[in-house]
């Protein structure tokens, strides 16, 4: 008796998971919206003061990756295991020179007092407040689905490795393919909200 | 017994979506520095262009069933009413 495979189901699954995502993000974008709306003179200069260069930078990476991971799947579906886990292997780098990037931004603002009950954020206008308030907790949520993705992308590499993802059996890589493009999905939509509203 | 089977994407469609993506990321950045009023049309028209080229080609959305574009069609409009909601309540209040 072989053991029980389900792949439509398997995929539904991660999909209905990424539903709840979408609604875990969407509810903070509803929120940034309505706060936007209140104080879009603050939002405007707080948002100047974000480096577009490096928001586009780590968009290229991102973007980067998930066709790295696209093509993985492309990879071992066509058999190649070698240039399956070079890939998986591209994504996951990707992935960490990203959070580099974020931990190298936040640092500099965290070096102004630019953070949640810093003091060079409290002396600012309400509405700046607020701003720096969504961009840690939007940022900071993305960025730890990008570190859970990067380990998950760690264990496919593992699993790869040891031959329990094959050519014929490739739904796991498949669905951590789907969760590392929803989180590029997401950062596609941050971009524009925090580094080019200004 | 053959196995149920995800369909395959060439290489070649792949990189030119990624291509597709960074050229409309490239739009974007552009669009900011001309005019806010460009920078918001650029935001509400290029980015969710650039999810859906995500969503259909990297996410395979193209290539489901209609089960699956329904589902996510449904849980996207959800959060579009919600979003509705939202501005309705900001804008008569």
């Amino acid at each position: 008796m072989s053991e029980h495979k389900d792949y439509s189901g398997a995929k539904i699954g991660m999909w209905l998971f990424l539903f709840t995502e979408f609604m875990l993000f969407g509810g903070l974008f509803i929120l940034y919206s309505a706060y936007r709306t209140l104080h879009p003179a603050d939002f405007h200069r707080a948002s100047g003061e974000l480096s577009a260069a490096l928001g586009g930078a780590n968009t290229v990476i991102l973007l980067t990756s998930s066709l790295f991971m696209a093509c993985s799947l492309t990879a071992i579906q066509k058999g190649r295991k070698g240039a399956s886990m070079l890939l998986v292997a591209l994504t996951a780098s990707c992935g960490a020179l990203f959070l580099a990037v974020k931990g190298f931004e936040w640092a500099s603002k965290f070096h102004h007092g630019i953070y949640p009950g810093g003091p060079g954020l409290l002396q600012r206008p309400p509405g700046e407040v607020l701003f720096f308030g969504l961009y840690y907790v939007m940022t900071g949520l993305h960025g730890l689905h990008v570190l859970a993705g990067t380990i998950l992308l760690c264990v496919m590499l593992a699993l790869l490795a040891r031959e329990r993802i094959r050519q014929d059996d490739c739904v796991k890589l498949e669905n951590s393919g789907l969760y590392w493009h929803l989180v590029d999905v997401i950062w596609i939509f941050l971009l524009p909200l925090f580094y080019l509203a200004a | 017994m053959e196995r149920e089977q995800g369909h395959v994407v060439e290489y070649a469609v792949l990189l030119r979506v990624w291509a597709a993506l960074l050229v409309l990321t490239a739009l974007l950045l552009a669009a900011s520095r001309l005019s806010p009023a460009l920078a918001v049309l650029a935001l509400l028209t290029l980015t969710p262009l650039k999810a859906w080229l995500v969503l259909y080609f990297f996410m395979h959305l193209r290539y489901e069933g209609l089960l699956l574009k329904g589902m996510v069609l449904t849980a996207l409009s959800t959060l579009l009413v919600f979003i509705g909601m939202l501005f309705l309540d900001i804008g008569f209040r």
